[in-house]
């Protein structure tokens, strides 16, 4: 039987939890995330809930890492602003964030890059629709894309804000 | 304003925790005794917060020992007043629900 497998996948950036229940459907079907690449998934062999697996837009910075190691778990890889951990499921329970404040400052952060990159493509697509190259308007539906995107996100952290009316 | 505003529990147990040097992991295993396994603080949401709370100086970074590449944090004077005032002011919440659900 095969020990290693890669799965091509799109997770549009909304669905980053929809992509963590994926890995960790994953981890109990006895294949456990080794590394990732863009839309491109490595698992290799585990024993069936043997890990679970997070997933968290923040930018590389080493202090975290050994951070996320000192607490058990162990640093998968990164994709774009991404990056993945795993972590034995008989050393503990495994979760990035405990409260409803951390919850919303990571959307805050997803917030922040899609308005970045979103910022980015708007102003090179219209840029472009005056230039002779004629390719603008590739750039301009990517920026609709991801103001689409920051949409989702803000209403993701509306309901988060919600909650925290009556607790935290 | 922002100093007379209620703690989270996260911050709570976190300066609880420092009031003698310890490492991110000691802070979650001390948080998890402590409430008898009710608070489990998450690794991504403790990072925040202790350098949140760095920045706010309520909390130090003690320098590195050379054999471990594990940060120690502890507690420092303003740190510890805010725990105080926190305390008061839990004790004052609790102290009026136990009088009022008692019917006195």
């Amino acid at each position: 039987m095969a020990s290693r497998r890669t799965i091509y996948k799109w997770f549009w950036v909304w669905d980053f939890e929809k992509e963590e229940e994926w890995l960790n459907e994953m981890a109990m079907n006895g294949w456990v995330l080794e590394s990732v690449g863009f839309c491109s998934y490595h698992f290799i062999r585990c024993e069936p809930g043997e890990y679970s697996v997070r997933l968290e837009m923040h930018p590389y910075d080493e202090s975290y890492v050994s951070f996320m190691e000192e607490t058990g778990a162990e640093y998968v890889g990164r994709m774009m602003m991404w990056i993945y951990f795993r972590k034995k499921t008989a050393d503990g329970p495994f979760d990035l964030f405990s409260d409803i404040d951390s919850r919303i400052s990571h959307l805050d952060k997803i917030g922040k890059f899609l308005t970045i990159v979103g910022g980015a493509n708007l102003s090179i697509g219209l840029f472009n629709s005056f230039s002779p190259s004629r390719l603008g308007w590739v750039n301009l539906l990517c920026a609709t894309l991801l103001m689409y995107a920051l949409g989702r996100i803000h209403g993701k952290k509306e309901s988060l804000e919600k909650e925290r009316l009556l607790h935290e | 304003m922002a100093d007379s505003l209620a703690l989270t529990e996260a911050t709570y147990y976190i300066l609880l925790s420092l009031v003698s040097p310890r490492h991110g992991y000691g802070i979650m295993q001390l948080t998890e005794e402590l409430s008898g396994g009710r608070v489990r603080l998450a690794a991504g949401t403790l990072y925040g917060a202790l350098n949140a709370l760095c920045a706010k100086g309520w909390i130090i970074q003690l320098p590195a020992e050379d054999d471990s590449r594990r940060k120690e944090y502890k507690l420092t004077a303003t740190g510890l007043k805010v725990l105080n005032k926190e305390v008061a002011r839990l004790r004052e919440l609790a102290d009026n629900g136990e009088k009022i659900l008692r019917g006195e």
